[in-house]
């Protein structure tokens, strides 16, 4: 497979080792850390967000 | 084509009225939704289905053209993009769709097959996602189909199947587990058309409002109903 090209390496290093976390028996990349973070944040935004139309 | 005397006997009658009686015509597709739907957690099944729309047909794109397409050409590495990142979506969406209807225990109500079957989808829809990673064709899927080879050895269920038979796994993924989740999928939605969105918790005081002095003592077994103002307070879908 070809590398991936250098306009979206600039941005995410994708051809290097992904960045792991790691706390005690926990270990996880940082790609699925900041997934389950945005998903508690979207979470807890469509709780307190006003939905459109709405009458009360 | 008139009805004759005793066509409502027959299996086409017996058939269609049951069907008609399971899921009525207006329950299927109804024109208001509660009012309590209104809010933005309730977006989250729909969303679900709407980035499962679109895996399928990516899907059906990439089967049609083959791995040649799009593993080469521009167009075919971005349907082969756009399959995965519908992939992404679709379990963004169905672990927030997950989280809202745990904290909302939305088994209430008569409600626990559609509880089930949405728990079975999630179940298989990390099977089908899996058996699309292991088809990547590069170091990544190389990676984990060995490492899934091991862990589904260890647990027992090495010998039904083999994650790193290509053929096996393509079948699997664009065959067996797509005519299975997408059976678990359309009995769940036509169980949330029947049994309806599940309601938000009743407060402390619209239990004591409406509760009968009679029933007051002796908690409702199942989910305590919204209000009927609530209930009747419909907005449009």
């Amino acid at each position: 497979m070809s590398a991936v090209p250098s306009s979206y390496a600039g941005v995410v290093p994708m051809n290097s080792p992904g960045t792991y976390l790691n706390w005690g028996v926990i270990h996880i990349s940082l790609a699925n850390v900041i997934v389950i973070v945005l998903m508690l944040v979207v979470f807890a935004l469509a709780l307190v967000l006003p939905f459109p139309g709405r009458k009360r | 084509m008139t009805a004759q005397p005793g066509d409502e006997r027959m299996w086409t009658a017996r058939l269609r009225r049951r069907a008609v009686d399971t899921l009525p015509p207006d329950k299927l597709l109804p024109d208001r939704q509660p009012a309590y739907v209104a809010s933005w957690i309730y977006v989250f099944g729909v969303a679900t289905l709407a980035a499962l729309l679109v895996v399928l047909a990516s899907g059906g794109v990439l089967a049609l053209f083959g791995p040649q397409w799009y593993h080469t050409s521009t167009v075919g590495r971005f349907v082969n993009s756009l399959h995965l990142w519908s992939v992404e979506l679709f379990f963004f969406a169905m672990v927030v769709h997950l989280w809202g209807k745990f904290f909302m225990a939305a088994w209430r109500g008569r409600r626990a097959m559609t509880w089930i079957t949405g728990a079975i989808a999630f179940l298989g829809s990390i099977a089908t996602a899996f058996t699309g990673y292991v088809l990547q064709s590069n170091f990544d899927s190389q990676w984990i189909s060995t490492q899934a080879k091991d862990g589904l050895n260890s647990v027992g269920i090495g010998a039904w199947f083999n994650v790193l038979d290509y053929g096996q796994m393509l079948m699997f993924h664009i065959a067996l587990l797509p005519a299975v989740l997408g059976f678990i999928v359309v009995w769940h939605v036509l169980l949330v058309r029947r049994r309806g969105v599940v309601p938000p918790y009743a407060t402390d005081a619209e239990i004591l409002d409406t509760a009968p002095d009679a029933e007051a003592t002796a908690p409702e077994p199942t989910a305590p109903a919204p209000t009927e103002a609530a209930r009747s307070d419909e907005v449009a879908s």
